[in-house]
């Protein structure tokens, strides 16, 4: 199991390798050096910056340099350093802007998944072992309205009735008082009454697509012989069907947990940017108008790497759950 | 698995079992597509929405002449104006064809604010190909006949089926203008997706291999990047200055991008599974070329799951374009989209104010909800042989 696990770390390496030439080089694309918008930024502010700071950055960031020579400056700044670069627009580092936002995504991604994984493991047991009957038609009615309306317009309808039915702002993540505070238990709890709003509208767009997993799934298990030996032996319908054709519906399941979760940070980041929550969606989205670019490859890499680490999660845990997998590594 | 060119014994499948009685022994020499049909006919939710995709098409194709105004003519006076009630009774109880009554715009003294009334009188009866702006129909006709309207100008009353934005622009004109852009970019992108799928999917499946490997790989790879800071990230990358034109090529390039990838899953799959089938041995063993037999007999089997796959995927083009342009990342004004237009959604005072703004989002919820029920179907239908 410890070799398995050590096996796919390292298959992980080349992989977050490419990530960041990809996002370094999709940050590049667009025309112009950004030191130079930088500094007359800050000359139009009345600052006067000096030749020798500005030299010093060029330095820094090997700008004017071959563009594989500023990706290996980048690159060593993050491994040795953990410095992801400057962030032009906000006079920052990168990295004191992107942790607070990264934390906050991941929450939400994975507060979305647990809650649909709530709702769609019984909802899609039931409609499989309910086939054609009622709710589980009007499951699949519902599991379509899930897939067409995406989550942005979901925030937007109920910002919409929220404000006008209520009274009330949806957005955010924070209440006033918290949006700038340290870390405190009070502000985890303000967190927690804001969070179910987004938690929720994110659920409702990737659980659809669940039940109908969890359904199909089950569906090709539970005609199978083992489940019938297990009726003639005489075990109650629910033991039988949870113990054992569940677990191995559920498979697929934990297999695609990285890309689950790449589509949740997909409906996040449009949703953020709708009811402008304190997460990753629109801090990359004003970093990529504003030509940010250290900032907004930062985010790419980053989001990535979610995706890579959720895929290895994924990995172990199906390990875990099925000695097949673990016996043939 | 679709065997075309063999017939089955069909007599276990319940849904054909209806044809046999019905029409006798015509199930069994029916041509694939026929069967394909009668299969797809019992999928009422598919039948319903080929007719709904049908209508927005038109109305793509056709947007001038459907929309009753310019979409991007403002209106002082008429400045986010409910949808007009439509009316077939007067306030006397007669009834007439169908009619509107005069705007009447109100200030309330305190709040500034203006909401619309209606005034009784006069009617402005609603005609059929009444005269409007000018314009060319296909690019070809110069005319200023509408599909509908009511005769007066803008400027003295308006039709506003789906009510005006904060400029007084008709929003029904501009989703219509929109279903131009929004649908047939999911088209176009799906297409050209399609063509880098099926020759990479078609190379992974048919050869296999080293090939295979590393085409999946890839494929995985773009897989781990999120989608939309990935689209977000090259969309940002073209250059503002671009035409309306270059930016919609460009969006529907980036968005192929990706999504290729979902067609060369569906494509390899096909050829591996055909691959092994005897027919395609036999034409082997026969001395058929391989272009011959991927052409002439694995083809025919899977254009049908390719056709659903295709179908399946327009929703997402559909979303994605919706996205970006509603985050100001795709398709810039003065370009009409639905994602442009939802825009206007994001002011939550707009949204309060007039929330038929959100119209565009329910064309877009329209057009995918009956894209996947037309997938559904075609995909039921796409083996006529399965049971």
């Amino acid at each position: 199991m410890l070799a398995y696990i050590v096996r796919r770390i390292l298959i992980m390496i080349p992989t977050l390798f490419l990530i960041s030439v990809i996002s370094f080089a999709l940050i590049q694309l667009p025309p112009g050096d950004y030191l130079t918008s930088y500094v007359a930024q800050l000359r139009s502010m009345g600052d006067n910056i000096q030749q020798e700071a500005i030299d010093a950055m060029r330095d820094r960031y090997g700008l004017g340099q071959p563009v594989y020579v500023q990706y290996f400056k980048w690159i060593e700044g993050i491994v040795t350093r953990g410095d992801w670069g400057q962030s032009m627009e906000w006079q920052k580092p990168v990295s004191e802007l992107i942790w607070e936002r990264m934390g906050l995504t991941v929450v939400l991604a994975v507060f979305s998944l647990l809650v649909s994984w709530l709702i769609a493991i019984p909802v899609g047991v039931y409609s499989a072992t309910h086939q054609y009957s009622m709710p589980d038609y009007a499951m699949s009615i519902l599991s379509f309205v899930g897939v067409g309306v995406p989550a942005f317009l979901w925030a937007l309808i109920i910002m919409y009735f929220a404000q006008t039915q209520l009274g009330m702002n949806v957005g955010g993540l924070f209440s006033q008082q918290y949006l700038e505070a340290p870390w405190t238990w009070d502000r985890v709890v303000d967190l927690l009454k804001h969070i179910w709003i987004p938690g929720l509208i994110v659920a409702i767009e990737n659980t659809a697509g669940e039940i109908r997993t969890t359904r199909a799934n089950l569906l090709d298990e539970i005609n199978k012989p083992y489940v019938e030996l297990a009726r003639a032996k005489g075990l109650t319908e629910n033991r039988l069907i949870w113990k054992y054709p569940v677990r191995v519906a559920m498979n697929p399941f934990f297999s695609t947990v990285g890309w689950s979760l790449a589509n949740r940070i997909s409906s996040i980041t449009l949703m953020s940017v709708v009811l402008s929550l304190q997460t990753t969606g629109p801090m990359q989205l004003r970093a990529l108008l504003s030509q940010d670019m250290y900032l907004a490859g930062s985010f790419l890499v980053l989001l990535s790497t979610l995706t890579v680490v959720g895929t290895l999660i994924s990995d172990i845990l199906l390990a875990w759950v099925d000695p097949r997998i673990r016996m043939e590594a | 698995m679709a065997d075309l060119d063999q017939v089955k014994p069909l007599d276990t499948s319940p849904d054909i079992e209806e044809e046999i009685q019905s029409g006798g022994e015509k199930v069994y020499v029916a041509p694939p597509w026929k069967l394909m049909w009668w299969r797809y006919r019992k999928h009422k939710m598919a039948l319903i929405s080929t007719v709904v995709l049908i209508l927005f098409y038109f109305v793509a194709l056709f947007c001038e002449f459907v929309a009753p105004y310019d979409p991007d003519q403002a209106a002082n006076q008429f400045k986010q104006v409910p949808p007009t009630a439509i009316h077939i009774r007067d306030t006397e109880g007669n009834f007439h064809m169908p009619f509107v009554y005069q705007h009447k715009r109100v200030q309330d003294p305190q709040t500034l604010q203006i909401t619309y009334t209606e005034e009784p009188s006069p009617r402005y009866p609603i005609e059929f190909f009444v005269h409007g702006f000018q314009y060319k129909l296909l690019g070809l006709w110069q005319t200023d006949i509408h599909l509908f309207g009511i005769p007066q100008g803008k400027d003295q009353q308006g039709l506003f089926l789906l009510g005006t934005d904060r400029l007084g622009r008709d929003m029904f004109a501009r989703v219509s203008y929109g279903a131009r852009l929004s649908l047939t970019l999911g088209l176009v992108g799906v297409f050209l997706s399609l063509a880098i799928g099926v020759v990479l999917g078609g190379i992974s499946g048919y050869y296999g291999g080293r090939w295979d490997i590393v085409i999946q790989r890839v494929i995985e790879f773009i897989r781990t990047i999120p989608q939309i800071p990935l689209w977000m990230t090259l969309s940002a990358a073209l250059p503002a200055t671009l035409s309306v034109e270059e930016t919609y090529f460009g969006i529907t390039v980036i968005l192929s991008l990706v999504a290729w990838t979902w067609m060369a899953r569906v494509v390899r799959g096909r050829f591996l599974a055909m691959r092994e089938e005897d027919f395609v041995l036999a034409a082997r063993l026969n001395g058929s070329s391989e272009m011959r037999i991927i052409l002439r007999h694995m083809l025919p089997s899977f254009l049908s799951y390719i056709i659903a796959a295709l179908t399946l995927n327009i929703p997402n083009m559909i979303l994605a374009e919706t996205g970006l342009s509603f985050i100001g990342l795709g398709l810039r004004p003065p370009a009409i989209s639905w994602g442009v237009l939802l825009q206007e959604a994001m002011n939550l005072r707009s949204l309060a104010l007039s929330p038929w703004v959100l119209a565009p989002g329910f064309a877009v919820v329209i057009s995918v909800l009956a894209f996947n029920f037309v997938g559904d179907g075609l995909r039921d239908a796409a083996d006529p042989y399965a049971r």
